[in-house]
């Protein structure tokens, strides 16, 4: 028997899209470890009231730290709060959000805690009351099977692979007492990106594209169908792109760029070199758009549509504004 | 500025990575290895700090076996002043690696410590943050921009939807993200001058670690792939595949 401790991501007193997949990963383990499910949740104002959502998951206890000094991601600060949640619950493992926040908080707390962490995890089984963990490495070129040898078991998870499915308990909100800590690293601000839309790593939907777009102009081809497809779309974009400057650097998608897990993923004149491919093995569906039919990106592809993009794009983004329009 | 990096001996990023027999690692034979692409650019933002400061050192350290030496020369022909092999076997727990350059680092001089976001073969993200919470130093981790002032850094970290600005009193800790430098390329002389430069072996004992290998596996084999068709006439048919099929849209 042993609790499960979910580190629930917030910003701006809002749960982050991938808090509610750490804390339904939690309920899975925890039901087979026969334990509770404790949420963590760290935050500025507002955090507790969106905290009690998570419930809705499967956190059987939400302890909450809401405060305006906690607004801002402070590492001193929140591996304190951890260890000091985790010093009253004795978990048997804590879970946190593949983000950049997550892992970086993560290492900090196998640190602290001297335990050993697996990052970046896509599956979690429970084998003689202990979990086992699969984790892509090498850059999706292998997966490792990992089992830990001693408590609490640190595990980040991949987002947008674990399904935020909804299991409803108790959910008792009880605020956890700040820790005096110095703060080292001062946390000065959070410039948010102009377009505000959902991270290329969080997104159920991503269109990507690559050289064979010419010109950064043409990225409103790609605009366009992210806008058909509706608010859970966002766009991404291959090395080559930026490192021409076309497109920031935040959405390379990739082995040496982000490594992606939408449901849908749209490669359009992308020719799928093994450094791309390595950040999409894990996507559900991917869609590629090449004039060359010989393209590596086919040989991954689900769907494939050999034509000029040019004459494609507009083609589909009017086709699924139609299907969608249909839907109402 | 005296600054130490660590870096690590990886399979390039282009290589087609095989399983060893034993199904615990991988076959490392007709794989070329390289330095760490994201140490690379935490190395070129050593330099240049170096040079901006217009005096320091740099020094390159690892954990790895006898074959990292060839990586450490690789950072001297970039310009590191010295190079240090910890030698040892490797080891899949990151928190032992952590614990081994903490150990190091901690008997010597330096304002900064630069990492690599990640090593793209074990792909942790992990050891960082891990040997700055074991220092009890400052850390700012995914950095893409870096500015040092009257020894304080200023750092900008790369965020889901953002930038993330942090500050810290040097000494402190910085894993590089792509885009905060572009690495150079070794010039000839370079790679002269780094088979006269200091690279010291010592032997070390990893802590055994706290995580087992259980299995290393190819990944998933994804469903075949289909062509829909040519040119926009077959976007009718991808989308209904999508709809009906696939049921993603
Ligand atoms: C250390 C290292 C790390 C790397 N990391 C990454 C990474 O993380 N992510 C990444 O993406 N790459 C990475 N790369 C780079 C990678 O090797 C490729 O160079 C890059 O992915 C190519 O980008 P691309 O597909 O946009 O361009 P190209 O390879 O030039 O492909 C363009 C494609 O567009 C097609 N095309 C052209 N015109 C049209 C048209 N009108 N209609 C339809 N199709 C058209 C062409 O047929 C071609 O297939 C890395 C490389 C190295 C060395
Ligand atoms: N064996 C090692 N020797 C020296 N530095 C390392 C080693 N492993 C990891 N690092 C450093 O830690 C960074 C992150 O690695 P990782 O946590 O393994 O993804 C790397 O980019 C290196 O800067």
């Amino acid at each position: 028997m042993a609790d499960i401790l979910a580190f629930a991501e917030t910003r701006d007193g809002a749960l982050r899209p991938v808090a509610g997949e750490v804390v339904a990963a939690a309920r899975s383990i925890a039901d087979q470890m026969q334990g509770q499910v404790l949420a963590l949740v760290i935050g500025g104002p507002g955090s507790t009231e969106a905290a009690s959502d998570l419930a809705r998951y499967g956190a059987d206890r939400i302890l909450v730290a809401e405060d305006e000094s906690l607004s801002l991601y402070n590492p001193d600060v929140a591996v304190e709060m951890v260890a000091s949640a985790v010093a009253g619950a004795t978990p048997g493992a804590i879970l946190f959000p593949a983000s950049a926040q997550g892992k970086d908080l993560a290492a900090r707390v196998a640190a602290r805690l001297d335990v050993a962490l697996a990052s970046e995890v896509t599956e979690i089984e429970v084998e003689n009351g202990q979990p086992v963990v699969t984790r892509p490495m090498y850059g999706g070129k292998a997966y490792g099977r990992f089992r830990f040898l001693e408590s609490p078991a640190l595990i980040s998870l991949r987002p947008n692979v674990f399904p935020a499915s909804e299991n409803p308990r108790a959910g008792t909100v009880e605020a956890l007492a700040s820790v005096a800590v110095e703060r080292k690293t001062r946390v000065l601000g959070l410039e948010k990106a102009e377009r505000e839309t959902l991270d290329v790593r969080e997104a159920p939907v991503v269109v990507a594209g690559g050289r064979g777009l010419q010109d950064p102009d043409n990225w409103k081809l790609l605009e366009d169908l992210v806008d058909a497809l509706g608010e859970e779309a966002t766009l991404g974009a291959s090395r080559a792109v930026v490192d021409a400057g076309w497109r920031p650097h935040s959405e390379q998608v990739g082995q040496t760029g982000k490594v992606v897990s939408p449901g849908l993923y749209f490669a359009v004149g992308i020719s799928g070199a093994i450094q791309h491919l390595a950040g999409i093995r894990t996507a559900g569906v991917i869609v590629a758009v090449n004039k060359d039919a010989e393209a590596p990106i086919f040989g991954v592809a689900n769907y494939g549509v050999v034509g000029d993009l040019f004459e494609v794009l507009p083609r589909l983004t009017e086709e699924i504004r139609a299907v969608r329009g249909s839907d109402g | 500025m005296r600054t130490i990096v660590c870096i690590k001996r990886v399979p390039d990023s282009e290589a087609r990575v095989r399983v060893s027999a034993d199904g615990r690692g991988i076959d490392p034979s007709g794989t070329k290895f390289v330095l760490n692409p994201y140490d690379e650019i935490a190395l070129e933002a050593a330099l240049q700090l170096k040079e901006e400061a217009g005096d320091g050192t740099v020094t390159a350290i690892t954990v790895g076996s006898d074959d990292a030496k060839e990586t450490l020369r690789s950072a001297l022909a970039m310009g590191a002043d010295d190079g240090v092999l910890l030698r040892s076997e490797g080891s899949v727990d990151g928190l032992t690696v952590a614990r081994a350059l903490a150990d190091e680092v901690s008997g010597r001089q330096y304002d900064l410590l630069l990492f690599g976001k990640q090593a793209i073969d074990d792909d942790n993200m992990q050891v960082p943050a891990m040997v700055a919470q074991m220092l009890g130093l400052p850390c700012a981790t995914v950095v893409v921009d870096l500015e040092i002032h009257d020894g304080v850094a200023t750092a900008k970290r790369e965020v889901e939807g953002g930038h993330e600005i942090v500050e810290f009193d040097l000494p402190g800790v910085v894993a590089a993200q792509k885009g905060l430098k572009e690495p150079r390329y070794p010039s000839l002389k370079g790679i002269m001058a780094a088979k006269r430069k200091p690279l010291e072996e010592k032997d070390i004992e990893l802590r055994a670690p706290k995580i087992e290998l259980l299995e290393l596996t190819m990944p998933p084999a994804r469903p075949e792939p289909q062509i829909v068709g040519e040119g926009p006439e077959a976007v009718p048919e991808l989308v209904r595949r999508l709809r009906e099929e696939a049921k993603v849209l």
